[in-house]
């Protein structure tokens, strides 16, 4: 066990838990953050997709030790008021159905647009390939990106 | 209304009951309306600031505020199709809510209360449909009824909009709220006694209407089974058996009790040999404070397993045994006319054997669930499509009655199937009973993969013969795979009716000889149903054999599905089955004609929309496959390129589709184009295969689902304009996608495909 103090969301916590417990569990376990979701534990599928500092990360395997002071942003941080312009688009055109892996989803490709503002449709699949949906809401995801991502 | 006397359902009937829902629980909800409450339906209680408020509640699906706070009870489960929205809607449209206040409650598991709660088979819709209708209009009426005689005007010159109700003439308005205290001193009426809205007024049914928990999923505040949560919760993670039916030898835990937050190691009793529906698997559980010590605990648990007969099973070793039983003559299941005589005077036979693999569920999110149990009573919040089930079966494992368990449903991350058994809310239950702890059980990817109820493994022959007139005059469909009821009686060694009506004995095409056997396939694994469940190896046997029987014949294949289907008739199949029946999914087939108009309207549809003939470059193709399931018409023409590496583009899919009343467009829609995404995947990615009893894979790099890069471009779904009763949408899009993208591939590429996953490297 040791102690680490992390920025999640704007404000700092300390937390004392084993050095190698993924961010995931210490979002969602040791902070009650669980708007971020488990999916595979080996960044395979994309559901823990959190920010650090201005990237896509894969908390679940992310070990707290190596979070150091890098700034960490979830769902729940995205937007005060879940009015990013990707919630919005997510809304617009009823991306979810089950629900489950849109939060990872929306913080994949919150970070493209961070990253690349207007993104190609080729573009947004690579950027989106590490995202599973067993859903099957691949289509609306991508008009979603686009509709934000052509707006100027 | 006459009621019958129906057993205890256990889960071991699930099985039966995903193919044919009872209709028990609709005699029960439309009792209940029909005056099971005849007065008194007024509750009491206070809103948020303390204000005493009285409740309108005419039956259990809804109540109504003195406030005008309208909340409608889901009692179905989510899991992405829609329902928390699409039931609600239902009731809404008839009372003349105002939709964007209403209030959307999950009813937890009670079917004396609510009707059948076993989501599952594609039936919400088509069984709740008239008694949500039912359950507003009875509302509407107490209110008009109560607002009728303050105004002192006649019944029939009022009506119901935006919450209030209107007197036409005077243009007078009322609130809900305001009728509430009145309304509940009046009668209930009958079912039968409500006026029902004349469709033309709906405006909710038939829209497209967002779901209810959109903004709560887009801000992460959505609670599936993985979320719930209790003071002093810890966290179990299971070691189990890796065969099927093997049980815990002996264990030491000492290094696992050494991890810092690890609390107690218990052992899980397993079902054993038969695997059942609804029991856990044998295995130990480590139980943390947090779900990182409780896996880190179980990694060092040293385990010393029985494994038991299944340690010497092989999917691949069955694959080949069953290629060899089905190339002999079966045990026949439907039977017209004469198949030898056909063969005997075939101008060309064509013979083919189709092999689909094992499939797991996958669902994003794992099973999971939290129990408490105190006092002799036991909570539980789960991901479950069977809360009615659970509880049966927590109160049957726990000694308890029923009465003292209680099941709260989370929303389902994704469920296809996996989340009716309810093993891993047992497990749960009994680990806090042991622990004396609230519990919740966390299923890592791995304990999914390797330990779902898997779709089974298929192995089938057909052989279908073409006469000197170039008719299609002989199908004969062999057919072996493990039975869903092999998991529960290890004696069940051949596919039920249900089973076989799904996509085999329905064959729909009026020829002069069909011949459906099947034959042994022994398994003593967990076998559960997978969406569209045994439609997915039939319908591709199916649909990629008349594919290549037009070609054969030299028409196209829609043209020839029209021909086939014959003139406007209703198939019933009863009579040419051998010992058995059609089950038609449960319904009485008088009600639910199989309707060869309406497929082949479904047919026209699909090849006016994707332009089917249309010349494509080389490389490309259009594929079709039609299939009625889940009493759902449905038709798909898929386009595919495939380039010189062999990489398998999906430029456009169309799909038609006649479900009846259309409920919500919008979710209509949205489950065609998943359907269309999970066909993809097991087209073209997924398999599970079992060496010496224990899964091969074991996560998402081993077990591959479709990713957004290879998956459709643009998905089509166009829904036929209908009157007809309403049914279901979440499973019938996956069985004809496979077939039609298989004979895409064909006219790409001039491959056939007769295996699962496609290969066109091997």
């Amino acid at each position: 066990m040791a102690q680490y103090s992390v920025e999640v969301n704007g404000k700092s916590h300390t937390v004392d838990v084993l050095e190698d417990m993924p961010l995931l569990w210490v979002l969602r376990d040791i902070l009650g953050l669980t708007g971020t979701k488990f999916g595979c534990g080996k960044a395979l599928c994309g559901a823990c997709t959190v920010h650090l500092n201005e990237a896509a990360v894969r908390s679940c395997s992310l070990p707290i030790s190596a979070v150091g002071d890098g700034k960490i942003t979830t769902i729940e941080g995205l937007d005060d008021d879940g009015r990013h312009p990707l919630q919005q688009a997510w809304e617009l055109h009823v991306v979810p159905q089950c629900g489950y892996c849109q939060t990872g989803q929306i913080m994949s490709a919150a970070a493209l647009l961070k990253s690349n503002p207007h993104p190609s449709e080729s573009e947004i699949e690579q950027a989106m390939q590490g995202n599973l949906c067993r859903c099957g809401t691949y289509n609306r995801i991508k008009a979603a990106i686009t509709s934000v991502g052509s707006a100027e | 209304m006459k009621k019958r006397q129906l057993p205890e359902r256990t889960l071991d009937t699930v099985s039966s009951e995903v193919f044919r829902p009872t209709r028990r629980n609709f005699l029960k909800v439309t009792g209940m309306l029909s005056g099971g409450l005849v007065l008194g339906v007024s509750v009491f209680g206070c809103d948020e600031k303390g204000k005493k408020l009285t409740y309108l509640t005419p039956n259990v699906y809804l109540r109504i505020s003195s406030a005008s706070d309208i909340t409608i009870i889901a009692h179905r489960c989510e899991m992405g199709q829609g329902i928390r929205t699409s039931l609600p809607l239902i009731i809404a449209d008839e009372l003349g809510a105002d939709w964007s206040k209403v209030k959307v409650e999950q009813g937890e598991g009670d079917e004396k209360k609510y009707g059948d709660q076993n989501t599952d088979g594609s039936y919400s819709i088509r069984m709740f449909f008239q008694p949500m209708r039912e359950a507003g209009a009875t509302a509407k009426h107490l209110l008009i009824q109560a607002a009728a005689q303050e105004w002192q005007v006649p019944v029939d010159e009022c009506d119901t909009e935006n919450s209030q109700v209107i007197h036409k003439g005077s243009n007078k308005k009322v609130d809900f709220g305001e009728l509430v205290e009145v309304a509940s001193t009046l009668p209930v009426p009958s079912a039968g006694n409500v006026r029902l809205k004349e469709r033309s007024r709906f405006n909710l049914i038939g829209g497209a209407t967002p779901i209810v928990d959109l903004h709560d999923i887009v801000t992460g505040k959505a609670t599936f089974g993985i979320d719930a949560a209790v003071d002093g919760m810890k966290v179990a993670v299971i070691k189990r058996c890796p065969v099927v039916g093997g049980s815990v030898k002996s264990f030491n835990d000492q290094k696992a009790r050494a991890v810092p937050g690890v609390i107690n190691v218990i052992e899980v009793k397993g079902a054993g040999l038969p695997a059942t529906l609804n029991k856990p698997l044998s295995g130990v559980a480590v139980i943390a404070d947090n779900t990182w010590a409780a896996i880190k605990g179980r990694d060092l648990l040293e385990i010393e397993w029985e494994f038991g007969p299944n340690a010497s099973y092989n999917s691949d070793q069955q694959i080949r045994e069953l290629t060899k039983a089905v190339a002999k003559s079966g045990t026949r299941r439907r039977v017209r006319g004469d198949f030898k005589k056909a063969l005997a005077g075939a101008r060309k036979v064509i013979e083919h054997t189709f092999i689909t693999p094992y499939l797991a569920h996958a669902t994003i999110e794992p099973p999971c669930a939290l129990a408490v149990v105190k006092d002799g009573k036991c909570e539980i919040w789960a991901c479950t499509q069977n809360p009615q089930g659970a509880r049966n079966v927590v109160a049957e494992v726990l000694g308890l009655t029923v009465d003292n368990i209680k099941v709260n449903v989370t929303l389902l991350g994704g469920a296809f199937g996996r989340k009716s058994k309810p093993d891993f809310i047992v497990e749960a239950a009994v680990l806090a009973k042991e622990s004396g702890l609230p519990v919740k059980v966390f299923w890592t990817r791995e304990d999914d993969l390797q330990h779902d109820y898997f779709h089974a493994l298929s192995v089938e022959r057909a052989v279908a013969t073409i006469d000197q007139n170039n008719k299609l005059s002989g199908w004969n469909h062999h057919i072996a795979y493990p039975s869903i009821g092999a998991t529960a009686d290890v004696s069940v060694l051949q596919p039920s009716d249900g089973e076989l009506g799904l996509g085999a004995t329905d064959f729909p095409y009026d020829i002069g000889a069909i011949q459906i056997e099947t034959h042994d396939a022994r398994s003593q694994l967990r076998v559960g149903w997978l969406r569209s469940v045994r439609n997915i190896p039939q319908v591709f046997t199916v649909a990629t054999m008349m594919d290549e029987v037009a070609e054969a014949r030299d028409v196209d294949p829609i043209a020839q599905a029209i021909e086939l289907l014959g003139g406007d008739r209703n198939i019933t199949f009863h009579e040419e089955m051998v010992d058995g029946t059609y089950q038609n999914y449960g319904e009485d087939i008088s009600n639910y004609p199989w309707e060869t108009a309406r497929m082949k309207a479904v047919i026209q549809r699909v090849a006016k929309e994707s332009g089917w003939g249309r010349r494509l470059p080389k490389g490309s193709g259009l594929g079709f496959a039609a299939h009625k399931s889940f009493l759902t018409y449905v038709a798909c023409v898929v386009e595919v390129q495939v380039d010189a590496n062999n990489k398998i583009i999906i430029p456009t899919v169309h799909y038609a589709v006649d479900c009846g009343t259309a409920v919500n467009i919008d979710r209509i829609k949205s489950q065609f184009e998943g359907g269309a995404q999970f066909s993809t995947s097991i087209a073209l990615k997924s398999a599970i295969t079992l060496k010496n009893g224990r899964v091969d894979q074991d996560n998402f790099d081993g077990y591959q689902i479709i990713r957004m890069p290879d998956s459709p471009k643009e998905i089509h779904v166009h829904i036929m304009e209908s009157d007809a009763k309403p049914t279901g949408v979440g499973e019938p899009p996956v069985p004809p996608f496979t077939p039609a993208l298989c004979n895409a591939i064909y006219a790409a590429t001039g491959k056939r495909i007769y295996t699962l996953p496609v290969d066109l490297k091997g």
